[in-house]
């Protein structure tokens, strides 16, 4: 663990990534506590009020604006990253396991296992993932459930392939055998000895997986299939600030800007992540 | 008393795109329990596969038990259930392989490893295991063995990590072991190390062991009978001595010949075997041997010839050649 935010030092990238990631976090969590007004009370006397920094920390003032109700687009932004970032957290977690663990099944089985499953990944992959996930979304009615399902659903396929080409190579390799002679069954071999060995690029992919899923998220609230109004979500305030670009630009900027930083950071953690646990690539040890 | 283990014509054929490979053919041969095995032979000479599909260690597809019998106490190991393969692996039947550096998981502590069996197995908890586990890397030499338990393989030499897998093998102190090319891939010195462990262990625990090898040298160091195998055949076998000082089969003779002599003055050109080995896709007629030994008849080339007891030697020595080694060369210009 010390050694791990040693080499995370090092990088720039990775420690900015890392840093960043982190305070999206803790302002998720710690939402309530922030002193922000209520994200969903609307103020007809304020409404789209100007970003204003003088008299910051009185209890009127609105640093990143107001919206065409009034509402404080800073605490919504806050707000709106508590259930953002909770569902891309749910459906990486999600579609991860389910994807890891029909990947080692197809790459241990092999056979017919292997064959029906990839071809549902690519059956899957030859679907517009955004198609798939409207027409599922659109078919089950939308809902904080509903959403993460989908999500999962587009991400458990990426899993799957990469895990699969893992176990092909590793179960030819001795320590397999050796499970085997010691009268490991198949179960155990293959929880035991191959997930520990996918473990890595799981959570490699997991972290590439969180930025998209945040993008097909907001997407997907952009079109009115997300997060539920009043409740904040990032895609909707995109979508309900759109009509207001030419009159009051930050009620779309600032939505956007979160997106993209936490995208970047969630990026620039996860290519660090594969370089690090990258052996080939590691130099210092 | 019945033998550990006896194995009757134990035939194994690999169905591959270029046609049937038969990789052994009609082994038959029985240890006693405390005997040390060693089977000598070259690559492909059917000497792994006929342990590994013993205990259905072989891929099946492509491989295939043609024929045979494997009695292990008593038990036809061939017809058990995958279940009971399961419970009998590792338990009964130790196994140690020869590249210590693959054999170990490279994400999983030792511990951890050396713990399976045991849990595996008898069900042992894992404070119950860890005791084990800290006695049993002692008894294979390990210092320090209660830090090293929680450390990874890359952590360990190459001549430590052979020690974890030995550690592995016996842990449930099976009846048999089976080691295969288990110094193969260890510089010499260590080699020595891990004989010597493996000696000093059977005097410990007594195991049945079968040491498969392609170093003649190991096996006169270490077992009590030695096997030599050739395309999938048993061509000679018998006592250590014995077949060291008194080869029948010319492949024997051939191996013997081939090893360097330590404390002769002057560079000698080792001997070297003539000839390929075996096309083993082509069906099994006459002595796989034949087309390279300077010796053969031609009964050699159309019929094998049965494993029978040599004559004018002790007993257990036994070769499988229609012609007589020692009146063969005494007739030729070739020094034995």
């Amino acid at each position: 663990m010390k050694a791990f935010f040693l080499a995370l030092l090092k990088s720039r990238s990775g420690l900015f990534g890392f840093l960043l990631v982190s305070v999206f976090v803790l302002a998720a969590i710690l939402a309530p506590y922030l002193g922000l007004p209520v994200p969903t009370r609307s103020n007809l006397l304020a409404r789209m009020v100007a970003p204003t920094w003088t008299g910051l920390f009185s209890p009127g003032a609105h640093p990143l604006g107001t919206d065409e109700l009034g509402r404080d687009i800073l605490s919504r932004i806050v707000h709106g990253s508590r259930i953002t970032l909770a569902i891309a957290a749910a459906a990486v977690i999600l579609g991860g396991i389910v994807g890891t663990l029909l990947g080692i099944v197809a790459g241990y089985y092999r056979g017919m296992v292997d064959r029906i499953l990839m071809r549902i990944v690519d059956i899957q992959l030859a679907l517009p993932l955004m198609l798939l996930a409207l027409l599922v979304v659109a078919a089950l009615g939308p809902s904080t459930r509903n959403l993460v399902i989908v999500l999962a659903l587009t991400s458990w396929l990426r899993y799957a392939r990469i895990i699969r080409g893992q176990v092909l190579a590793l179960r030819e390799r001795e320590f397999i055998l050796s499970a085997h002679a010691i009268g490991a069954g198949t179960w155990r071999i293959m929880l035991k000895h191959l997930l520990p060995n996918v473990m890595t690029p799981a959570l490699v992919i997991a972290t590439l997986e969180l930025a998209r899923i945040i993008i097909m998220d907001a997407a997907l609230s952009f079109l009115g299939l997300g997060v539920q109004p009043p409740n904040p979500s990032w895609g909707r305030m995109l979508a309900d600030g759109r009509v207001y670009i030419s009159t009051a630009w930050w009620i779309v900027t600032f939505p956007g800007i979160a997106i993209l930083l936490t995208v970047l950071s969630v990026n620039l953690l996860g290519d660090w992540l594969r370089d690090h646990f990258d052996p080939k690539l590691r130099t210092t040890r | 008393m019945a033998p550990l283990l006896e194995v009757r014509n134990l035939t194994v054929a690999f169905d591959t795109p270029d046609g049937t490979v038969h990789a052994v053919n009609d082994v038959s041969y029985s240890l006693e329990e405390g005997e040390t095995l060693g089977i000598v032979g070259e690559s492909g000479s059917g000497k792994s596969v006929h342990a590994l599909s013993m205990v259905g260690l072989i891929a099946r597809p492509p491989g295939r038990i043609v024929r045979g019998e494997v009695l292990f106490n008593g038990r036809d190991l061939l017809a058990l259930s995958q279940r009971e393969l399961f419970d009998l692996r590792g338990k009964e039947i130790g196994f140690v392989f020869q590249d210590p550096m693959t054999s170990l998981n490279p994400v999983l502590t030792i511990e951890r490893q050396i713990a399976e069996p045991l849990r595996r197995h008898f069900g042992m908890s894992a404070s119950q295991a860890r005791a084990r586990v800290v006695e049993l890397l002692e008894l294979v030499g390990i210092p320090d063995a209660a830090r090293r338990a929680g450390q990874y393989p890359h952590e360990f030499s190459g001549g430590m990590r052979q020690r974890v897998m030995i550690a592995i093998g016996i842990s449930c102190n099976p009846k048999l072991l089976i080691a295969d090319e288990a110094t193969t891939a260890l510089d010499v010195t260590v080699q020595a190390q891990i004989l010597d462990l493996v000696r000093d262990l059977k005097k410990k625990i007594g195991t049945t062991v079968i040491w498969i090898t392609h170093d003649m040298g190991v096996v006169a160091g270490l077992a009590d009978t030695v096997q030599v195998m050739y395309g999938g055949r048993i061509m000679e076998r018998g006592p250590v001595r014995a077949v060291f000082h008194d080869p029948r089969n010319a492949y024997t003779w051939g191996l013997l010949k081939s090893l360097p002599h330590g404390g002769r003055r002057g560079v000698t050109r080792l001997y070297q075997i003539p000839g390929n080995p075996p096309d083993l896709t082509r069906a099994p007629v006459g002595d796989p041997f034949a087309p390279r030994n300077p010796f053969a008849t031609e009964r050699c080339r159309i019929e094998m010839p049965p494993l029978g007891e040599v004559e004018g030697s002790v007993a257990g020595h036994k070769v499988a050649a229609w012609y007589d080694l020692r009146a063969a060369l005494a007739a030729s210009q070739v020094q034995p």
